[in-house]
């Protein structure tokens, strides 16, 4: 009897930090190490919405390669050895964290946001204690034109979860990027105030979305502003449906 | 136990520059605790204490607030010269924090909302006693080195005692452990 031919491996075989793990043809990086409760840092990234790549937090290193690579957006291959918390890689992270504090006008202490903050959370989490790079104090401005929310160009830091829950899940679209490089925005419909805005529909997602004191409930004081977030999990299943 | 084997008290100078005094409220808020560290260490400059000068070779320089105008420019430098170990308490020192707020306008700017659009009588610049305003509010380590980091709004006095008692055991303290920016 001759022998069957097995069907095609549907299973390739990597190291994530010196750790054997299996992973499906198509996954990222990042899905491989979450499937394997290794935890790789990130706040642009969020299960159910497109990959932005924005943060640059979740840099590895592969072996073989020269440039890091961001672990959200990269397919995983074959034999693959990935490391995710290397001194280097630890060196990068917190220069991206400085980078992010300088870059806008993080005032901690009277944020409405203060305690409840991803981007102060990963600051401790990355050993962040203070930032070398000179404060850029861009004079950036504040939207309270709609009614029940508030947008603080402040604080934001460009990771545009709450453009991408608008477009793919809400289905409005009226968050978008605005302007190039240092001076991009996050902007409402065609940049004109938020509560003059045709297309939103005032469902609050961005808000909750958001990892920092950049979109807010209005009506909140220093550290009351507490987004939540008992919906991400479904974000995938309510994309499907 | 004979005077020669006690060993010589840490001694420790603190300033209060452009902040609000709650870091050294915080410092202040140790209670009990203070009491405990206080044969180990000598204060030998600070707001809470008399003394015009900061000895040379002092062992801790404890550094509260922003430096907004040229006397705290001063003091800071000061304290680097006279002060082996510099400690940047609470967020004001660490990144400017609330004082910074005016960093995205103007010098000229504040000064004509505060002395001159909001003054009922005799707008002026303040020109006379009051040291000169520098045009941005900086954090402690970009006019001086910085040995630790402290950051918090004000630091937990549970960080402070935390800092000053590895400090005093010889050991480098991590203060994000208890404290973080905005605590």
């Amino acid at each position: 009897m001759a022998r069957q031919k097995l069907p095609p491996t549907q299973t390739l075989t990597m190291k994530i930090d010196d750790v054997d793990v299996t992973a499906k043809p198509g996954q990222t990086i990042q899905d491989v190490a979450r499937d394997h409760d290794i935890e790789i840092p990130g706040l642009c990234y969020i299960d159910g919405l497109t990959i932005w790549g924005a943060c640059r937090l979740c840099l590895v290193e592969v072996e073989g390669m020269r440039k890091l690579l961001a672990a959200c957006s990269t397919e995983v291959a074959e034999g693959m050895i990935v490391h995710t918390d290397t001194e280097r890689l630890r060196r990068y992270r917190k220069m991206v964290i400085e980078m992010l504090f300088a870059e806008r006008n993080h005032v901690c202490s009277v944020c409405v946001s203060n305690g409840h903050c991803d981007l102060q959370a990963m600051a401790v989490q990355l050993g962040v204690d203070h930032v070398h790079l000179p404060y850029m104090n861009p004079d950036v401005k504040v939207d309270s034109s709609h009614d029940r929310f508030r947008l603080d160009h402040n604080r934001c830091i460009l990771c545009t979860r709450c453009v991408r829950v608008c477009g793919e899940i809400e289905g409005a679209a009226t968050k978008g990027v605005g302007g190039r490089g240092i001076n991009a925005r996050i902007i409402n419909d065609l940049n004109m105030p938020w509560g003059d805005s045709q297309t939103c529909t005032s469902c609050g997602k961005c808000v909750h979305i958001c990892p920092t004191g950049a979109l807010v409930e209005k009506g909140t004081a220093a550290a009351e502003m507490k987004k939540h977030r008992s919906f991400l999990p479904y974000l995938t299943v309510m994309r499907e449906s | 136990m004979s005077s020669d084997t006690t060993p010589k008290p840490v001694t420790i100078a603190t300033v209060w520059l452009d902040g609000c005094s709650g870091c050294h409220m915080s410092f202040l808020d140790m209670d009990e605790r203070l009491i405990e560290i206080a044969p180990l260490i000598q204060i030998v400059h600070s707001p809470v204490v008399d003394t015009k000068q900061i000895p040379p070779g002092t062992d801790v320089g404890i550094i509260e607030g922003a430096i907004s105008n040229e006397d705290d420019e001063a003091k800071a430098k000061k304290m680097r010269a006279a002060c082996n170990f510099i400690v940047s308490l609470g967020d004001c020192a660490v990144t400017a924090n609330v004082p910074s707020m005016r960093n995205v306008f103007d010098k000229q700017e504040c000064f004509d909302r505060a002395y001159h659009e909001n003054a009922d009588l005799q707008p002026a610049n303040p020109d006379v006693v009051v040291p000169p305003l520098l045009d941005k509010a900086l954090a402690v380590h970009q006019v001086i080195d910085v040995d630790l980091y402290v950051p918090g709004c004000p630091p937990p006095a549970d960080a402070i005692y935390y800092v000053l008692s590895e400090l005093l055991a010889g050991r480098q303290p991590d203060p994000l452990q208890l404290t973080r920016f905005g605590k």
